[in-house]
C-alpha cells in the first residue's frame, strides 16, 4: 500500500465533478426527461389490502381519446420462480414480475393492477377512474407475529417454509426459516451472573429518497428499447425488465439518469417494466413518474421486525451467551433481510455461545427493499439495548462492556467468517476519547452510546480509462453516482496517474457504454468500482510506458512511472527526458494508436466496517417530545478518499436512523390501509429536529484495496436506534423497547414507570 | 381537452407566456411548460419543499400555487440565481462545504436559503434550521447545509 504521507489527491476535499450541475438546476434527473411524441403513463392501484382479481375491464379506458395504451399483467409472461441475487439480498424474478403487476390477485394497498399511457397526465388520470376492475376482498393480516399464527389468511398457497426439517407439508405465511449457532446457549446462560431478557420491535420504515421513482422508455419498431431512469443500477434495470417483458438483454440499453437518492430502495424495479410494455404497445416514448403517495404505498420499504433477545454476562463483562429469535416483515412476497439481520446482530462482539433464529414472513404489505444496511438496525437496535441494560446491571461504563468483548482481527463471526484486520477497538478507543464521551452530560438531559457493524460487500465491475489526445483522461463506470463516487473514483485514478484531480473527468456510462456493473449497494462502489478504476488506470500507465520505451528503443523494464511520467531507470537513467502522461498522449498515433485501459473484476475483500455513535437528548414530560441535543458518530472508514463524502455519509445515516428511532412508522387501519402515505405524516426528521451531527474517522485501512478503502455509506444507520433509547434511559429512567419513540408511546411509557 | 388559459408572468427576468389547463400547478408549468426542470417535484403537497421558487420576492412551494396565478408575478427559479457564468457564493459555498449528495433538494434548499439571507444577513443556526425545516433533505442530515448557509451569509456580509 502507497505510504500515506505520499498522497496527493487521496484524502482532499475537492470539488466533486458532477456540483456545478446540481447547484444551478441543470442535473438531469429522469423526471426531468423528455422526448418528442411523449406520453404520460400512470398506473392504477389496488384499494385493498388483500382480494382476488375478478375480472380487469379497460375497455372505457381504451376508447377515451388520447389514451394510447392500457395494460395489465396479461401483457406481461408469467414467469416461472428463478432467485437472482439483488443488492445484499436475493429476488424471486416471478415475483418481480407479480409484484410490478399484479396477477390474480392484489396483496397490499398500492398493488399495481393497471396501467395506461395518455397524451397527457390529465387524460391518464381520467382512464384510471374508467378501468374497472372487480375484487372479491380476502382476510388481510398486516402484524407480522399475526401473519405467523396458525390460522393467518394464507398469502400464497404454495408457500411452504423452507429451512425447516422435515418440510412441512402445510403452506404458511412464513417464508423460510434461517438458523446461525455457535457453542452451547445453554451452557453459556448457566455461567451467567447477569441475563437480560426482553422483545424489542420496530416500525416499518421508508427509505424515504426526496425522489419518486422516475422511468422513461422509448421501444422502436425493431424491438430495441431505450430506458432512462432513476436506480442504484442500470444493468439491474436492464436484467429485470427483459426478464418480466420477455426481452433479450441486448434489446435494451438503459442510461442512468442522476438519481435523487436511494439508500437501497431504487435497487429494484416497479414502473419501469410498465413503462417499458406501456412504449412497446403504444410504439410511443412513455414516462411514468410515481407520486409521493405512491412511493410510500407501493415501493420500499423495510422490514417492521420483532426480535426476542437474551443476554448472559459474568460480573466482570464478559458476554457468555446471547439467544434470539427473529421475525421480519417480508411484506408481499418471501424476502426480508432476516439473513444479515441476524449476522449483524452480535458481530461486534466475542461470545461463545450464541444461537440466531430468523424467520422470514410474508404479510399484505408493500414487498420490502433494502434499505442501508438491511436487516442490520433492527437486530442492533435489540442487542445493543440489551447490552446496555446488562452494563447497567453490571454497574459497567458502556464503552468498558464493549471494549472487553471487542472483536478484533483473528474473531470469528457467528456465521463463520473470520475477520482479518479490522478497527473496532480503534474505534470503541476513539468514542472514548471523543470530546462528546469526555464532556458532563447536560443537567436534564440523558446520554447513550451504541455500536453497529456491516460486514460491506464487493462484487462484479467495469471501468475504462480513456487517455485523451492532450493527455486528460475521461473514467467510465457503471455505477449510479449517489453521494459523491464519481469523485472518489476520480481522485483514486489522478493518484494512480500521477496527474491533477482536475484533468480526470469521471461519467457513469450506460448499459451499453461500459461493461457490466452490480447495483450501487453493499457501500460497494468506492471499494469495487473504484479499484476496477484503479486497475483500468494501471493499464494506462502500463501502455504508457510501453510507448516510452518504443520512443526510447529501450526494454519496457527499464522503465517506471513516476509523479505522472515515464522516466527511463537503471543503467538508462538520465538518459532520457521523462514523458508526461500529455507527452505520451501526443505522441500517441505514431507509437500504437489510442491508450484506453480496462479494469474487470469481481471484487473480494470488501472490510468489515465498525462505528459508535454517542446521542444526548432530552424528553419533554408534558408531551413526550424526544429532541436529541447533541450527536456523534465515530466509524473505522479504512481511509477516506474524499472526507467531506465520508462525513457526509456518516450524518446522513444518523439523520436515517434518529427518524427510525423517534418519529417514522407505517401506520395501517383495520382494513390494512395505509393511513399515512404522505410526507406530513410519514415524518423524516427536518432541520429543525437535529443538532449537527459530529463525525470522527478512524482510518484502518483495508488491506484488501490499493488505497485501503472500507465501505462506509451503511454502518451509520446501524446504531442510532439503540444511542437513543440508551439515552432515553438515562434521560428518563424507562426502556423504551418499541420503535418509534413517538411523543404519544412516550408519554404512555412516562405515565407507565 | 381541459380549456388553456393564456398566462404572462416574468422568470427569472425574462418574460414569459403560456397556456396551462386550470389544474396545472405553477410546478408543472415550469417543469412541462417552461422547461424549467430545476425545480423538482419530491411530493405535490407542500410538504418537501423541493419545488420552492420566490413569487414577487416571497418564498413558495411551487407545486401549490396553480400556473394560472402567475399571471402578471415575477418569479425566481434556480435556474436565475447564478450570474452568467459565476455561481452566486451561496451557490459555491454548497460546493465546497459538500451540502448536497444525491442534489434533489439542493434547488429547492438554495431558493429557499437565499431567501432568507436576503431578509436577514446574519441568521443563526437556530433561524437557519427553522427557515429551511420545510426543506426535507434525505442524504445529508442536514449539518453541512446549515454550515454552508451560514458560511454564506458571513461571506456575503464581508
Ligand atoms: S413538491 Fe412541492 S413541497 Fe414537495
Ligand atoms: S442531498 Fe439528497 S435529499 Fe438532500
Amino acid at each position: 500500500m502507497p505510504n500515506e504521507s505520499s498522497f496527493k489527491w487521496v484524502g482532499t476535499r475537492q470539488i466533486r465533478p458532477d456540483g456545478p450541475d446540481k447547484v444551478t438546476g441543470r442535473a438531469k434527473y429522469a423526471a426531468d426527461y423528455t422526448m418528442p411524441g411523449m406520453l404520460i403513463g400512470r398506473i392504477l392501484r389496488s384499494p385493498h389490502a388483500h382480494a382476488r382479481i375478478k375480472s380487469i375491464d379497460t375497455s372505457k379506458a381504451e376508447a377515451l381519446a388520447g389514451v394510447k395504451a392500457v395494460v395489465t399483467s396479461a401483457d406481461f409472461p408469467e414467469l416461472a420462480s428463478e432467485m437472482s441475487p439483488n443488492s445484499e439480498m436475493v429476488i424471486d424474478f416471478s415475483d418481480v414480475s407479480n409484484n410490478v403487476m399484479a396477477r390474480k390477485k392484489v396483496m397490499y394497498d398500492g398493488h399495481a393492477v393497471a396501467a395506461v399511457a395518455a397524451t397527457d397526465a390529465e387524460i391518464a388520470e381520467e382512464a384510471l377512474s374508467l378501468i374497472d376492475v372487480v375484487y372479491e376482498v380476502l382476510p388481510h393480516v398486516i402484524d407480522v407475529e399475526e401473519a405467523m399464527a396458525e390460522d393467518a389468511p394464507l398469502l400464497h398457497d404454495g408457500m411452504i417454509t423452507e429451512g425447516i426439517t422435515p418440510t412441512p407439508t402445510k403452506p404458511s405465511n412464513i417464508a423460510k426459516r434461517v438458523e446461525f449457532r455457535s457453542g452451547d446457549v445453554d451452557k453459556g446462560f448457566a455461567e451467567a451472573d447477569v441475563i437480560v431478557e426482553r422483545t424489542y420491535k420496530t416500525a416499518a420504515v421508508h427509505q424515504g429518497y426526496i425522489e419518486p421513482h422516475a422511468v422513461l422508455a422509448s421501444a422502436a419498431e425493431d424491438g430495441q428499447v431505450q430506458v432512462w431512469v432513476s436506480t442504484q443500477g442500470q444493468f439491474m434495470v436492464r436484467a429485470f425488465c427483459a426478464k418480466v417483458c420477455g426481452l433479450a438483454i441486448s434489446q435494451l440499453r438503459v442510461t442512468p439518469a442522476e438519481i435523487g437518492g436511494g439508500f437501497g430502495g431504487k435497487t429494484v424495479v416497479y414502473g419501469e417494466p410498465v413503462a417499458v410494455q406501456l412504449s412497446r404497445k403504444s410504439g410511443k416514448p412513455v414516462r411514468v413518474v410515481m407520486s409521493r403517495e405512491e412511493v410510500l404505498r407501493a415501493s420500499g420499504p423495510t422490514s417492521g421486525g420483532v426480535v426476542e433477545t437474551k443476554v448472559g454476562a459474568k460480573k466482570d463483562g464478559t458476554l457468555v451467551a446471547v439467544d434470539a429469535v427473529l421475525k421480519y416483515q417480508a411484506g408481499a412476497y418471501a424476502g426480508s433481510p432476516i439473513g444479515p439481520g441476524c449476522m449483524c446482530m452480535t458481530a461486534p462482539y466475542e461470545i461463545e455461545n450464541v444461537q440466531l433464529i430468523g424467520y422470514d414472513v410474508v404479510s399484505n404489505r408493500p414487498k420490502v427493499a433494502a434499505y442501508r444496511a438491511p436487516g442490520a438496525p433492527i437486530s442492533a437496535y435489540a442487542f445493543e439495548s440489551a447490552l446496555d441494560e446488562v452494563a447497567r446491571e453490571l454497574n459497567m461504563d458502556p464503552i468498558a462492556i464493549r471494549q472487553k468483548n471487542a472483536v478484533k482481527e483473528g474473531s470469528k463471526t457467528v456465521y463463520g467468517v473470520t475477520f482479518p484486520r479490522i478497527g473496532f477497538e480503534e474505534v470503541l478507543e476513539a468514542a472514548k476519547n471523543s470530546d462528546h464521551f469526555k464532556s458532563p452530560v447536560p443537567e436534564g438531559e440523558g446520554r447513550g452510546l451504541a455500536c453497529g457493524f456491516w460486514f460491506n460487500i464487493g462484487g462484479e465491475s467495469s471501468a475504462a480509462c480513456h487517455l485523451n489526445e492532450d493527455g486528460t483522461v475521461t473514467v467510465i463506470s457503471g455505477n449510479p453516482d449517489i453521494g459523491g463516487s464519481r469523485a472518489s473514483i476520480a481522485l483514486m485514478v489522478a493518484e494512480t496517474l500521477g496527474i491533477d484531480y482536475n484533468k480526470v473527468r469521471p461519467i457513469v456510462a450506460d448499459t451499453s457504454s461500459i461493461g457490466y456493473n452490480f447495483v450501487t449497494g453493499g457501500s460497494r462502489v468506492t471499494f469495487a468500482t473504484g479499484m476496477a478504476a484503479i486497475n483500468a488506470a494501471e493499464d494506462v500507465i502500463g501502455q504508457a510506458r510501453e510507448r516510452a520505451a518504443k520512443i526510447w528503443e529501450i526494454d519496457v523494464d527499464a522503465v517506471t512511472w513516476e509523479d505522472g511520467e515515464a522516466r527511463p531507470a537503471g543503467s538508462n537513467a538520465g538518459d532520457h527526458d521523462p514523458m508526461s502522461l500529455a507527452d505520451i498522449a501526443k505522441m500517441a498515433p505514431k507509437t500504437g494508436g489510442p491508450i484506453n485501459g480496462h479494469g474487470s473484476i469481481n471484487a473480494q475483500g470488501a472490510g468489515a466496517g465498525f462505528g459508535c455513535h454517542i446521542c444526548d437528548l432530552k424528553v419533554d414530560e408534558g408531551t413526550g417530545h424526544v429532541t436529541v441535543t447533541r450527536y456523534t458518530s465515530i466509524q473505522d472508514v479504512g481511509r477516506a478518499i474524499h472526507p467531506g463524502y465520508v462525513d457526509g455519509q456518516l450524518q446522513g445515516g444518523a439523520a436515517q436512523g434518529i427518524g427510525w428511532a423517534i418519529n417514522e412508522e407505517y401506520v395501517y387501519n383495520d382494513d390494512g390501509l395505509l393511513q399515512n402515505a404522505g410526507f406530513l405524516d410519514y415524518r423524516i426528521p427536518v432541520a429543525s429536529d437535529l443538532p449537527m451531527i459530529d463525525t470522527v474517522l478512524v482510518e484502518v485501512p483495508n488491506d484488501r484495496h490499493p488505497y485501503g478503502v472500507r465501505g462506509v455509506g451503511e454502518v451509520p444507520i446501524v446504531p442510532p436506534m439503540a444511542a437513543v433509547a440508551n439515552a432515553m434511559e438515562s434521560a428518563t429512567g424507562v426502556r423504551m423497547t418499541s420503535l418509534p419513540m413517538s411523543p404519544p408511546k412516550v408519554l404512555k411509557a412516562l405515565e407507565g414507570s | 381537452m381541459a380549456k388553456k388559459y393564456h398566462v404572462s408572468a416574468t422568470v427569472n427576468g425574462d418574460p414569459v407566456e403560456f397556456l396551462c389547463s386550470g389544474q396545472e400547478t405553477m410546478l408543472d408549468v415550469l417543469r412541462d411548460r417552461l422547461e424549467l426542470t430545476g425545480a423538482k417535484e419530491g411530493c405535490g403537497s407542500g410538504d418537501c419543499g423541493a419545488c420552492s421558487v420566490t413569487v414577487d420576492g416571497r418564498l413558495i412551494c411551487s407545486c401549490l400555487m396553480l400556473g394560472v396565478e402567475a399571471e402578471g408575478t415575477s418569479i425566481e427559479t434556480v435556474e436565475g440565481m447564478a450570474d452568467g457564468d459565476q455561481l452566486t457564493p451561496l451557490q459555491r459555498i454548497f460546493l465546497e462545504e459538500e451540502a448536497l449528495q444525491c442534489g434533489i433538494c439542493t434547488p429547492g434548499v438554495l431558493v429557499a436559503a437565499k431567501a432568507l439571507l436576503a431578509k436577514n444577513p446574519d441568521p443563526d443556526e437556530t433561524t437557519i434550521r427553522y427557515w429551511l425545516a420545510g426543506n426535507l433533505c434525505r442524504c445529508t442530515g442536514y449539518d453541512k447545509i446549515v454550515r454552508a448557509v451560514q458560511k454564506a451569509a458571513a461571506e456575503m456580509r464581508a
